[in-house]
């Protein structure tokens, strides 16, 4: 039988992972809906199960310095609540689920889940998310892109817990997202967008974009906003959607998502470069 | 490992003796025998399973009982007692916005945790706040007309 702990604190919650492999569930809107069994029926896990969604010391959100840190079992109803989190921040949180599901859905658990169209993803891309990571007597930070190794993998090894997300912001005055899904909530995406930037005078400087759900991990290309911040738009175009790699699933096809992404990036060409 | 389970629902506190990943919405309509709590999709999907969980709506089929530990539920049985229900029930029933109802429990606490932050919510705030529960009889319109007329007649309850 499946055994399920409640610890008290991280420093508790390290010491059960020690050494064992476990299912650590923060909000659940993924394990549970995976290890669904049925109604009346118990989940399937197959692994002990860690439950560390009530401990304070992976909640909260704060602001120092124009550094974002936020908690790993924060979830995403009270990051949109936060005063310290900027809407280009917020934009995609605000589109994940539903009500409900962000009450209980965090911002880790999206981060560890490693979904490709996992729809917090795009943003922490964007903005180089600096991922801190706890083990017993132990912590290092990852690079979100270093972190997440394809889909449904990240790179956690035995023993370690996501602790926070650091995200540095940055003087942005154009913030675009859109995120095509079957419908407005509750939608897996089928293709995703986040674009960033600064524009003066029509010129955009600090260009960020990354594409979800279009190859096994989010798309960014850094030469792809160098060329564009340059002016060559229909290179940085090119080099942008040349590195996606699209498949045809249950949600949609591979011809869908390129249209689709070529569209979502034209516009965001669009609205960063008029004045 | 947790058992029993001790938790509020509805005003009083319960210790249930059950497996702890048991799904919340099987407590309360198994072992609890609150049954106005639906089960539809069993993802998070439909919203049926909603309920208040220290205030906010939750999808109770995406939760383990254990990590009910400690914590506050109100169900539409506990809800009901309130004066905020009574008039959602009135507006529910002069909107029509009920028909075979498997989704009204939901669509109730969904609209109490909306008017709970903000009573005086337009017709956007209230289509987001109701966008996780589904409907498959009446169609959107007279359940957010029920909710803009709770709001509009609710001087003070909210």
């Amino acid at each position: 039988m499946v055994r399920v702990y409640r610890p008290e604190s991280l420093d508790e919650a390290l010491a059960l992972l020690s050494g064992k492999e476990m299912a650590v569930m923060a909000g659940g809107t993924d394990l549970m809906v995976k290890c669904r069994a049925g109604a009346g029926t118990l989940p399937s896990f197959k692994k002990d199960v860690l439950l560390v969604g009530h401990l304070i010391e992976l909640k909260g959100v704060s602001q120092k310095g124009g550094i974002l840190r936020i908690g790993a079992a924060t979830c995403m109803e009270d990051i949109l609540r936060s005063v310290d989190v900027p809407e280009y921040v917020k934009g995609p949180v605000r589109q994940i689920g539903s009500p409900a599901v962000r009450n209980l859905g965090t911002l880790g658990g999206n981060i560890c889940n490693a979904s490709p169209a996992g729809d917090s993803l795009t943003m922490l891309y964007a903005l180089d998310a600096v991922l801190e990571i706890a083990s017993a007597g132990a912590s290092r930070s990852c690079r979100i892109g270093e972190f997440i190794a394809g889909p449904g993998r990240n790179t956690l090894s035995e023993g370690e817990i996501l602790k926070c997300v650091i995200i540095p912001l940055g003087a942005f005055n154009r913030y675009f997202y859109r995120k095509a899904g079957l419908r407005r909530a509750n939608a897996i995406a089928k293709v995703s967008f986040y674009g960033l930037a600064y524009v003066e005078n029509g010129k955009p400087h600090d260009a960020r974009m990354a594409l979800g759900a279009v190859a096994p991990t989010v798309v960014r290309s850094r030469k792809a906003e160098e060329l564009l911040c340059d002016g060559s738009l229909v290179c940085a175009r090119q080099e942008l959607l040349s590195s996606m790699a699209p498949i045809d699933d249950v949600r949609s096809t591979r011809g869908y998502r390129m249209v689709v992404a070529e569209n979502m990036v034209d516009r965001f060409f669009k609205e960063v470069t008029a004045d | 490992m947790i058992n029993p389970v001790r938790f509020r629902i509805n005003g009083a506190w319960v210790s249930v003796h059950v497996d702890p990943l048991m799904r919340a919405v099987d407590v309360f309509r198994d072992t609890l025998g609150l049954t106005g709590t639906k089960e539809g999709c069993g993802e998070g999907e439909c919203g049926a399973c909603s309920v208040l969980l220290d205030g906010r709506l939750v999808n109770s089929c995406l939760i383990p009982v254990g990590a009910l530990e400690g914590r506050d539920v109100v169900t539409i049985e506990g809800y009901r007692k309130t004066a905020r229900y009574a008039l959602l029930k009135e507006c529910f029933s002069e909107a029509g916005a009920v028909q075979c109802g498997f989704c009204t429990p939901g669509m109730m606490l969904a609209a109490e945790a909306l008017l709970s932050v903000n009573p005086h919510p337009d017709e956007a705030a209230v289509r987001e706040a109701l966008s996780g529960n589904l409907c498959r009889c009446t169609g959107y319109s007279a359940i957010v007309a029920a909710v803009m007329s709770a709001a509009r007649s609710g001087g003070g309850l909210w």
